[in-house]
């Protein structure tokens, strides 16, 4: 499906509407390959195409919605039915409203790699054997893996709305990975590795096969260690990770519930002055840019933290309506079987000047993380109170000294904040929505032994 | 990364159809059989050694209320195939939500295409014909209940919880039904097919205090129709969602280092899921990423551990009468007194060992590729009065609801968070805790039970999430008492 033939899907759904309701449809397709080589075999091959269809109808104040996963006239007709019998049971709201076209024109980004369509299916099963191949060979330490995984993929977006919204978009990803294991003869170790890309070409085998080496091999030997208070450096990899919750505390939805702990903060220092934190969906380098937001406006880079001082928060139509204020075009979609929330598309610190050696050295003693656990589990965005399963490599004198497992750090999200001591310069985009340096938090207890 | 988690947060809703019919769940299949014999000779024709098609057809709606608004009411309906085709070690996969004789055909053949990408080494396929298991039927169908009606438990709940305490500053109350038809047949002979209907209901809350603001959160979800609210009182769901928020807005912070726990009745089934669940799914086993791996008839626990999963219990959450590969689901003990006896299994591993599947086989749709997967995972109760474990207890913590966890299998080490969560002194339940994880190494854990109650509960419904794929499931455990967990709070 091309994006004109999306949009045209959708303007057709939105003619259905009717006289005193709201209407938007959006029409997402992809195609996708998945490949997983394992033992120097091909495991699986999947070849994958979706389709579906969201409709959103608003009238008298109530939404409704309603999706369809199959094109057929009955479908869509049942799909736009149902998703105005839906607005039936909503409870009136004055602010509930479909997006109004605004000043800001969306930017068409170029997000397609356009060989990927031609690259033939035998050159994608074996680069997933070459990486197959590539982990075993590279360490004697390393005795396997869980998977070596190639997926690419190729998807359409459209958006269209009784109120004159129409935009859709188009991008091609590619994806290696694997999780390599090690072993020193007692215990096994695990790490991931990673390469992304719009085209098959951005793949890289040797790096994704070093990285995954390297965070396994560096824990082997890692033991429990005391409790602690002590600086924590998150990779990142992990401060993308962290970054991911600070999105959610951010969000006008929540400030708009009562569920952020910075709701009264704009204008205030919430954070360490080294920080900076911007959503920037237009940099075409980051996987998940775009262009158009969830509910067809235009993506538009935002400060949401300048120098530790608190700008603003993020906006959809709805949360903007009714705080008085502009959508900062933040709508998100998880699919289209959603309504539109608020959320960041490229989240990242603005990296500081520091190499992670550099940061290493300043810090002197403390605890580099390369993989948490239980960041769902653990975190609460409502309280902030934070508490994840870590594992890392002990820092001692500004040099790596011996690997730890099975220990926790905590926190709270708002005492993160201001305890920033340290940024660095090694920007790294990964296929979610936020970005991450090494970061160095002051002041955080370990639990151990 | 392997976890669990209660539902609502990442995996999409569970679902539901739209038909007038009768109270009874229809009996009728997806695909007819030519249908289906003519997309198994298109996967089989350049000589496979299985195929297999899936074909699903879900319904689902939800409804949620936050801020004292019913902000929404979403439905929709998924459905299509999968259709696998295995050569040797090496399985293709294509899916369409396209039901033509045309499209199936296609796709098994793409899928046969992708099955020969591989070395394409023979092997021998073991034939296990199925039919349709029989089930009990819900009594209310939710298609059959008036939207106004499911609206009407979101209020109920809402107007329950902020009246049990002024301090409660939110409430979010979400609904959700799902009907899962499924057909299944494969070239080993299995014709089999189900109908899966689920009904969930779950309250959040907000407390704000001087100390900031804390949550809490009750749910229900079971494998059975609209007849569980004649079981569940909402009101009391939002009550206790309220009062576990309220109780927290007290709480110290969770104190850090290793510590003894003792996990209350119901609570703490992720516990299981996570410390030795995963490790004993037979594909990562088999990968060498399981540190139970090559410990069968090995003691792996303490002898007071009787590990089940069991697909057969019927109503609970990850109760199926089928698996997604047509299996009759089963109750599998997977440890007895402590001893390792075996994995759990779906058809690839099986076949690839010359065994029988243990009807594990699960997927999240027909876009998916099955995976060993657990159903209703629990530990069986013990001798032990709950009270007189507490009162042994000298110093430690008392966790009375859990919420998600993960683990990384090769290693064993598994975190799981405390939602509620208080200090034990000299035998006796005293302060509330705040909110942390909990780590340990999963064999070590298992290890260091030293008492299981005589009484038991299942658990809060959830999401376990394994490959990007959800499945729901269950668990559940007796109150028990562990030693060499590390609780991962702020406090010294």
């Amino acid at each position: 499906m091309t994006p004109a033939e999306a949009q045209a899907l959708a303007d057709g759904i939105v003619e259905r509407s009717l006289p005193g309701e709201q209407l938007e449809a959006v029409v997402s397709w992809a195609r996708s390959t998945e490949v997983r080589a394992h033992g120097g075999d091909l495991e699986h091959l999947v070849s994958a195409e979706e389709f579906g269809v969201g409709v959103r109808v608003i009238k008298d104040g109530k939404q409704g919605l309603s999706w369809a996963g199959v094109l057929d006239e009955a479908e869509l007709e049942r799909c736009v039915s149902e998703a105005r019998d839906n607005s039936e049971f909503g409870t009136p709201d004055p602010n509930a409203g479909l997006a109004q076209p605004d000043s800001v024109v969306p930017q068409q980004l170029d997000l397609v790699d356009h060989a990927l369509v031609n690259v033939p299916t035998i050159d994608k099963v074996e680069i997933a054997l070459e990486l197959d191949r590539a982990i075993t060979a590279a360490d004697k330490r390393v005795v396997g893996h869980e998977g070596a995984d190639y997926g690419d993929g190729i998807g359409v977006s459209a958006i269209s709305s009784t109120e004159g919204i129409r935009a859709a978009e188009e991008e091609t990803s590619t994806f290696l990975g694997t999780y390599a294991l090690a072993s020193d003869g007692s215990d096994t170790t695990t790490g991931f590795g990673m390469s992304v890309g719009r085209g098959f070409g951005d793949l890289n085998v040797n790096s994704t096969v070093d990285e995954a080496v390297e965070r396994a091999v560096s824990l082997l030997g890692a033991r429990k260690a005391p409790s602690r208070r002590t600086t924590v450096i998150l990779d990142p990899y992990v401060c993308s990770q962290f970054l991911g919750i600070l999105g959610d505390m951010l969000s006008a939805e929540e400030v708009l519930r009562g569920r952020s702990p910075f709701a009264d903060r704009v204008g205030e220092e919430i954070a360490s002055p080294l920080l900076t934190l911007t959503d920037d969906p237009l940099c075409v380098e980051a996987p998940t840019a775009s262009g158009v937001d969830g509910e067809g406006l235009a993506c538009r880079p935002l400060t949401l933290i300048s120098a530790g001082v608190l700008n603003g928060f993020l906006h959809n139509a709805y949360t903007a309506r009714s705080m008085g204020t502009r959508s900062t075009g933040s709508a998100s979609r998880a699919s289209h079987h959603s309504a539109p929330g608020v959320a960041p598309k490229v989240l990242g610190v603005r990296a500081g000047r520091l190499k992670p050696s550099e940061i290493l050295a300043e810090v002197g003693d403390g605890l580099l993380v390369h993989e948490l656990a239980g960041l769902h589990s653990g975190v609460n965005p409502v309280s902030g109170d934070m508490s994840v399963g870590a594992e890392g490599v002990i820092v001692r004198g500004g040099e790596l000294a011996e690997p730890v497992r099975e220990i926790t750090i905590a926190s709270t999200l708002q005492r993160m904040l201001t305890d920033v001591v340290a940024v660095g310069e090694d920007l790294r985009f990964f296929p979610w929505e936020s970005s991450g340096v090494t970061l160095a938090i002051a002041d955080m207890t370990m639990s151990g032994s | 990364m392997r976890r669990r988690q209660e539902p609502g947060s990442c995996v999409d809703n569970p679902t539901m159809l739209e038909t007038e019919g009768s109270p009874l769940l229809d009996q009728s299949t997806l695909l007819d059989q030519s249908t289906i014999s003519a997309v198994l000779t298109a996967g089989m024709e350049d000589g496979a050694d299985f195929a297999e098609i899936f074909v699903e057809d879900r319904q689902s709606i939800s409804a949620m209320l936050d801020d004292g608004r019913v902000e929404e009411l979403a439905s929709g309906r998924d459905r299509g195939a999968g259709i696998r085709v295995v050569t040797g070690e090496t399985t293709g996969f294509a899916h369409t939500a396209d039901l033509s004789v045309e499209s199936l055909t296609n796709a098994a053949r793409t899928a046969a295409a992708g099955a020969r990408g591989g070395a394409g080494k023979a092997s021998s396929v073991s034939a296990s014909p199925q039919s349709t298991a029989s089930r009990t039927l819900p009594r209310i169908l939710p298609e059959n209940v008036d939207k106004a009606d499911k609206v009407a438990l979101l209020k109920a709940a809402e107007d329950a919880a902020r009246s049990e305490n002024q301090a409660i500053s939110q409430v979010t109350a979400r609904y959700a039904d799902s009907r899962r038809r499924i057909q299944v047949a494969n070239t080993d002979g299995v014709h089999s097919a189900d109908d899966q209907v689920r009904t969930m209901f779950s309250v959040s809350t907000v407390a704000s205090g001087d100390t900031g603001m804390q949550t809490g959160r009750e749910s229900v979800g079971h494998t059975i129709g609209f007849e569980l609210f004649s079981e569940t009182d909402v009101a009391e769901l939002g009550r206790n969602a309220a009062q576990r928020a309220i109780t927290k807005l007290a709480a110290r912070p969770a104190p850090s280092g290793e510590m003894t726990v003792v996990i209350g009745p119901g609570g703490g089934g992720v516990m299981f899921h996570e410390a030795c669940g995963h490790g004993l799914e037979a594909d990562l086993v088999a990968k060498g990423a399981s540190v139970f791996a090559g410990r069968v008839g090995e003691k792996v626990a303490s002898e007071l551990v009787t590990l089940v999963d069991d697909g057969t219990m019927d109503g609970e959450w990850g109760h199926t009468a089928i698996d997604d590969e047509g299996l009759t689901v089963r109750r599998n003990v997977l440890i007895k007194d402590g001893v390792l006896m075996d994995y759990m299994w779906d058809g690839l591993r099986a076949r690839s060992e010359g065994r029988k599947s243990s009807g594990n086989g699960r997927r999240q749709s027909y876009r998916h590729l099955p995976m060993v997967r657990m159903t209703n995972t629990y530990l069986l109760a013990g001798d032990s009065e709950p009270a007189d474990i507490v009162a042994d207890t000298e110093s430690g913590v008392y966790v009375a609801h859990l919420g998600g966890g993960q683990v990384n299998t090769a290693t064993g080490d598994f975190v799981f968070g405390m939602t509620e969560a208080y200090l034990i002194e000299d035998g006796k339940i005293t302060a509330p805790l705040r909110e942390g994880n909990l780590i340990g190494n999963g064999p070590a854990v298992l290890a260091n039970i030293d008492a299981v109650g005589n009484d038991f509960a299942m658990g809060a419904p959830g999401t376990c999430g394994k490959d990007g794929q959800g499945v729901p499931v269950g668990d559940g455990v007796p109150t028990l008492r562990v030693h060499g967990l590390t609780i991962g709070g702020t406090a010294t």
